[in-house]
């Protein structure tokens, strides 16, 4: 009896020290427990989920609850959509979390692709980001370029100049690089001249919705996708103040995860479904969002030949080859 | 929107609840479902290990019970981080594919209250009158008779640490956010939508859910009160 209460207290001890370890090992013993629990209520991991991490962009403006609507009706597959940024997309994508990604800037994907971790990408859509602001311009961009707007609204903010400010995403989003190279193409460094730079530039860390809605309380400036605004319009007093300049062009693609890097994605299931985004039925529901309830499509899908050439350079209309 | 916010956003709130909205019933439903779960895991992990803490006497026991405490106040962020760099695919126990699925969730929040359950059961079983213990020894009990005597005492404030547990459970949001990635109709519950509903400015269903997760939050206060009472 006395020995098998102090094996009995040492064993309590250890399990103590591992909890007291932020409790990481103990997460294997419920795990175990819960795994069978979860297969037979929701299908954890099947052939028939597929996992797609997003932009919140596209998430806010309902478009992906569209999509889901009518592609799980015709197929069957449980689309598991997960809306974070797009740098955060692309690192869930990298740790193999997720079938496949629905993301927005050029350069990251590209990097992305480069690493191996992203294959067959294809570009579905696009839109414009626009510089929204208040009605009465504080800075006076109206008519500029984006970049010249851009250069302008810093050296107000800079001069603190009554009223202007500009509210960031900050959270590495596809919006937050395209914010960062308009810096760069303003002439400053975003890191060293622009971030911290004094009460102007507000980093907000959320998604587009928040900052939207930060935006407006502030009455500051802020990047913005044309259709997360659109969706959010009326719920602002916030208007666009430079539109459709093409420097401010927004792509989307949808990259699968590479299945020779995680083996265990549904990599069948994310072909499939990018071949449905690009196909005719799938661009028709995209370019036909948007249009009963905001008066105008959010966004405008992608046809050969014309994705190939400036701006879009990508590939928009080969299907992707289906693995066995 | 035009009109006040608030005041229109709790009368739809109130719609949305009366109608028994699916979204709403199904946001509900998993919420309960997740935190449940995880306090019934929780629960017959840190009872006996409690119980086995308060009977044994070893060294070191008043720091693991100080250890537990601090482990009360656990942000659920941290615990979300770490169980996220366990689950991920390239994590430890990646190979369980339990990122962003329900039983992820719910394996995360059975870490995130055993502290809690284990510390309060604790506790409990110290809220036992010394004389009691003296009498039910001196009637010549058995060491085991003593126990089972001791728990039998201490249900009731052992099941109010459990309702405490749960109560930690379906409010958090840290660990909920992280490790279900609120996906819709797979991982989305009632904090995570309230969180994702206020982004969107779709505040009334924000309401109508606040409304329901304080609902829960009143029903375990009044379970707790009548445990305590008797």
């Amino acid at each position: 009896m006395k020995m098998n209460v102090a094996i009995l207290s040492a064993g309590t001890i250890a399990i103590l020290f591992i909890l007291a370890l932020l409790a990481g090992c103990t997460g294997t013993a419920p795990g175990e427990n819960v795994t069978p629990n979860v297969t037979t209520t929701a299908p954890a991991a099947g052939a028939n989920v597929l996992k797609i991490a997003t932009t919140t962009s596209l998430e806010n403006t309902g478009l992906l609850a569209e999509l889901e609507r009518v592609y799980e009706r015709e197929t069957g597959m449980d689309l598991q959509f997960i809306a974070q940024g797009t740098g955060q997309a692309l690192d869930t994508a990298r740790r193999g979390d997720v079938d496949l990604v629905l993301v927005h800037a050029p350069a990251l994907e590209k990097e992305f692709e480069d690493e191996g971790y992203g294959i067959d990408p294809r570009c579905i859509a696009y839109n414009y980001f626009i510089i929204v602001g208040p009605e009465d311009d504080p800075a006076k961009i109206r008519n500029m370029s984006a970049v010249e707007a851009f250069r302008t609204i810093a050296i107000a903010g800079m001069n603190n100049t009554p009223g202007v400010a500009f509210v960031s995403r900050g959270d590495n989003s596809g919006t937050h690089a395209q914010e960062k190279a308009l810096w760069k193409e303003a002439g400053y460094n975003y890191t060293t001249e622009i971030l911290d730079s004094g009460a102007w530039y507000v980093d907000a860390g959320k998604g587009m919705g928040d900052t939207l809605i930060l935006a407006d309380e502030k009455k500051a400036y802020t990047l913005s996708d044309e259709g997360t605004y659109l969706s959010f319009a009326n719920r602002l007093a916030l208007v666009p103040i430079i539109s459709e300049s093409t420097e401010l062009m927004n792509r989307y693609s949808a990259i699968a995860v590479n299945p020779a890097k995680y083996p265990n994605t549904n990599a069948r299931g994310a072909a499939d479904f990018i071949n449905w985004l690009i196909s005719d039925e799938g661009k028709q529901l995209i370019g036909d969002f948007g249009k009963v309830e905001f008066g105008k499509p959010l966004f405008v899908p992608l046809y050969a030949p014309e994705c190939t050439g400036p701006p879009f350079n990508c590939t928009c209309a080969e299907p992707v080859p289906t693995p066995a | 929107m035009n009109g006040n916010p608030i005041v229109e956003g709790f009368i739809e709130a109130i719609r949305l609840i009366v109608s028994l909205d699916p979204q709403v019933v199904e946001i509900t439903i998993r919420s309960l479902y997740v935190s449940l779960t995880a306090t019934f895991f929780a629960a017959l992990i840190a009872l006996p290990l409690g119980a086995l803490i308060y009977f044994y006497e070893f060294r070191g026991k008043h720091a693991v019970v100080s250890t537990l405490q601090t482990l009360y106040a656990l942000p659920t962020v941290i615990v979300g981080l770490v169980m996220f760099l366990l689950l991920s695919n390239i994590g430890p126990f990646g190979f369980l594919r339990l990122l962003y699925t329900p039983g992820g969730m719910i394996v995360t929040q059975t870490v995130l209250i055993i502290p809690l359950l284990m510390g309060l059961t604790v506790s409990a079983l110290s809220g036992i009158d010394r004389d009691k213990r003296y009498t039910i020894t001196a009637l010549g009990a058995s060491r085991l008779q003593t126990i089972v005597t001791i728990i039998v005492e201490s249900r009731f404030a052992v099941m109010s640490s459990v309702l405490l547990g749960f109560g930690r459970a379906i409010s958090e949001v840290g660990t909920v956010m992280i490790i279900g990635g609120n996906i819709r109709g797979a991982t989305r519950v009632l904090t995570t939508a309230i969180a994702l509903n206020t982004s969107m400015a779709n505040y009334s269903v924000s309401i109508a859910l606040g409304i329901i997760l304080l609902a829960v939050a009143l029903g375990v206060n009044i379970a707790l009160s009548l445990v305590q009472r008797r």
